[in-house]
Order: C-alpha cells, then structure tokens, then sequence
C-alpha cells in the first residue's frame, strides 16, 4: 500500500549503507539496554547451567565447571529487533556445540530458559555447528548483569532477543513452542536479514 | 486483536495523516495523527514509524502511543535528539497534513487494560511518560478506579510533559496520585521532591509490597535499572514489576 510512497522533507543523514547493516537497521557505538522486567542476580555459587527435555540423560554444570570447559572467542555483528546494530562485538564463551557433546537427542527445537522466567525458542540446528555460545564475557570483561551477566546465549546471525540474557540452560524438544517475545507478537524465528521482526513478516 | 493478526498475517505498514502538532517540553512533541483502517491499541504498546526519502533510502524507530485506545487518533510523543535521524526530522521538520508512515500496534508486554485492575505504580523518567500517560488516559477514559500512583522525575517543571493534563486529572480523581521530582531546577516555593529517584524516595512513595502493585517503569536505563532493582530490595515481587527503555538509543 506504500509503494511511492515519500515523506515530504526527509533527506536521511546518516545514510549508512555499510553491507554489514541489515534492512531497517542503524548503527549504534553504545551498548543499549533492553529488558522487560528487573535485572536478576543470581550468586555464581547457586548458578548453573543444564541441559534438559527430550535428551537420554540432563547435563548440569555449575559455574566453576562450565568455566573450566574449552571457551572460544568470537567477533560479530549484532542486530537488535529495536533497530540498532552494532558491528563488531566481542564475546568469550562456551560452544554450545561443546555442551551437547556426546548428548542423544531426538530434538529439532531449543528452548533457552533464564532467570527471571524470560524464555526464547530456537531450532537446535540455530544453535550448533558454531553459531551459538554460552557467554560470559563481553570486550575483555565480565559481562554486566544488564547485558545479561553473569551468561547469556549468544546466536548473532538471528535478532538479539533470541540471545537469552541470564541463561540457565536449554530445554530440547521434539516440537516448537514459542518463547516471551515469540508469544507476543515478535517473530518466530527472527532473522534480521529478512527483517523478520513480528509476526507474519 | 493478537489473535487476528495471527489469522490475517503480516502487521502492515498504513500511512497516517499528522492531524496536529504540539510542543510537549523544550525539545519534545507531540505529533497527533489519523490511521485509516488503525484497528486499537492496548495502553502502553508502541508503533514502528519509518521514513523514506524520495530516493528510497528508509529509516525507522519505535515510538510509544501516549494516547489512549478509546482516542480516535495516535498521539506520540518524540523528543528531539542532537544526533539523531528520525526524531529531528520528526520534532523540527514535519506538519500537519503531512503522511507518516507507520506499522502497530507492537507489544503487549509493557501494556496494561482497565479490566486488570490494581493498584498501579508507573514510575516514568523524563519523555517516559508517554506509554505511562496512555495508561493513565485509559484508565480515566474507562471509568476505572484502580488506585494508580505515578512518579515521574523530570529534569525541571517546564520538562513535565503533560503536567497541566495529570494536575487536572488528579485534581477530580481521589485514586489518581501523582508525584513529582524535579531534578535540575525547582520553581520558587518548590516543596516536592528535587532529586534523582533513590530507595528513600521508592519507599516512601510506593505501595507496599503487601499491596501488590503493578509496576510499569520507563525511562533512560540508568533510571530503569536503578528503580526495579531498588524495588525488589524493598520486597516487590520481580514478576510484577515491567520495564521499558525509552531514548538512548540514537534514534
């Protein structure tokens, strides 16, 4: 119904056209903040982080130990369903791929599940063959509570919602069922590239 | 409304008419549109607006409605950024009669309807106020009389968007309270509040936990995460308390 459609005056300053930047997006330097409820604190002596639904045996880690597995560091760009970019990011954290080693699953979906009761849902092939972390460390240092310390998930090349602040563990499952923002509204998979921001899109 | 969306697909972009525009604050507006085919909105939801220039190049933020759904048209409130690309254009440039293109409603999280009752507590900082006003506008547009509290902390009194429209408001309404600080500057003989929001200032203008309020806090995220995670010291439940960013992200 837009097409030819302009609005009058508007010439555009930033005119960012960086291949980097998705449809709809712009670039920010900070690092906003977006959440829907309060910033959770979980003691890293109660924390862990577990595998559970549809697998032959649940994983749990505690903190200690989901740090003393083989972490990885990765840079990429980030693209928040608000509209902001930012290119260039730099995380540490565990491969999922390391975490479901050796598990036995029938599962095609993931569901993250964190403190706070946020959850989001992915397809698992989203979330393996090095596309997606557990993180706990952002440019150097420790990841701050607000942005989603002491871990969250990390799955760049989808919206960042799908990148779970405060993870807890992965709930596998045979068939989808959608997380938080998915049941209100915001798209089911959520990949920036085809602007799959709501539902329908 | 979600539901029919689900049925009908996507949530298509309209293009609305800009009925009025207002001075909201020094360097805030408020723009009044018209939306053919607008299908309703649930007080404290947002639009998604976009631009387009006359060679295609595109730009879009999010805005949140500050009118209530029972209002004909959409009111948004947008402030002015330095750096920014959408909301100059918006604050400086654009008049009535022009079209604006825009897609909503969007989020039903940050959102809140008469028929879910009480106590409100909206804590609202600076041009935060505008999905809060919309709650505020609809529960006096449904009749409801769920105690709501609002502090709302501005840098100073000429700052306070829609401070003429809640004075008026609280002055016929016993359940409606509202609660001003002022930050920067204070009018002669000022004997409110003159600070940044703190625990002091959550515990004594707060319900209680024991009363169960529902919280809805929005404004620039030091003051977001500095009030829902003072009233969670103070013994409110983290389930009810509901927040929303609101201008720092370059827009």
């Amino acid at each position: 119904m837009s097409a030819g459609f302009f609005s009058r005056g508007f010439r555009g300053r930033r005119r960012q056209t960086d291949d980097r930047l998705p449809p709809g997006q712009y670039l920010v330097d900070g690092f906003p903040v977006l959440s829907a409820g309060p910033t959770p604190r979980t003691p890293l002596e109660t924390w862990d982080f577990s595998i559970v639904g549809e697998v032959d045996e649940p994983k749990r880690w505690t903190w200690e130990e989901l740090r003393a597995l083989p972490s990885e560091e990765v840079t990429r760009d980030i693209h928040c369903v608000t509209k902001w970019s930012k290119l260039g990011t730099r995380w540490e954290g565990v491969s999922v791929d390391t975490l479901l080693e050796g598990v036995e699953t029938a599962a095609e979906y993931v569901t993250a599940f964190c403190d706070g009761g946020y959850t989001t849902n992915l397809p698992l092939e989203d979330v393996t063959g090095g596309r997606a972390w557990i993180a706990f460390s952002f440019d150097g240092a420790p990841l701050e509570p607000e942005h989603g310390g002491p871990a969250r998930l990390l799955v760049p090349h989808l919206y960042f919602w799908k990148s779970a602040k405060w993870v807890r563990g992965l709930r596998l499952l045979t068939r989808d069922e959608p997380g938080f923002w998915e049941s209100l509204g915001y798209h089911n998979y959520g990949d920036p590239w085809r602007e799959q921001r709501y539902w329908g899109d | 409304m979600a539901e029919i969306r689900r049925l009908t697909g996507r949530l298509a972009w309209r293009i609305g008419e800009v009925v009025e525009t207002r001075p909201a604050a020094p360097r805030t507006r408020s723009l009044y549109l018209e939306v053919p085919g607008w299908e309703g909105h649930k007080a404290g939801q947002h639009v998604d607006v976009r631009l387009t220039a006359e060679d295609g190049y595109q730009a879009q933020r999010s805005y949140s409605i500050a009118s209530a759904p029972e209002e004909g048209r959409i009111e948004l409130v947008v402030e002015h950024l330095d750096d920014g690309e959408v909301s100059p254009y918006l604050t400086d440039e654009l008049r009535t009669e022009d079209k604006l293109e825009l897609r909503g409603p969007i989020g039903g999280w940050f959102a809140w309807e008469a028929r879910e009752g009480g106590p409100l507590f909206l804590v609202a900082g600076g041009s935060g106020i505008a999905p809060l006003m919309a709650m505020i506008r609809h529960r006096a547009a449904a009749g409801s009389d769920a105690a709501c509290r609002l502090l709302y902390s501005s840098r100073s009194r000429e700052d306070t968007i829609f401070a003429g429209e809640l004075d008026r408001l609280t002055a016929s309404d016993g359940s409606l309270e509202v609660v001003y600080t002022l930050t920067r500057s204070q009018p002669s003989g000022w004997t409110g509040y003159a600070r940044r929001i703190d625990d002091e200032m959550l515990a004594e203008v707060a319900p209680t936990p024991e009363q169960r309020p529902l919280v809805f806090v929005c404004g620039p995220t030091p003051l977001v995460e500095s009030v829902a995670t003072s009233l969670v010291g103070l013994g409110h439940d983290a389930g009810r308390i509901k927040t929303e960013r609101f201008g720092l992200t370059g827009g």
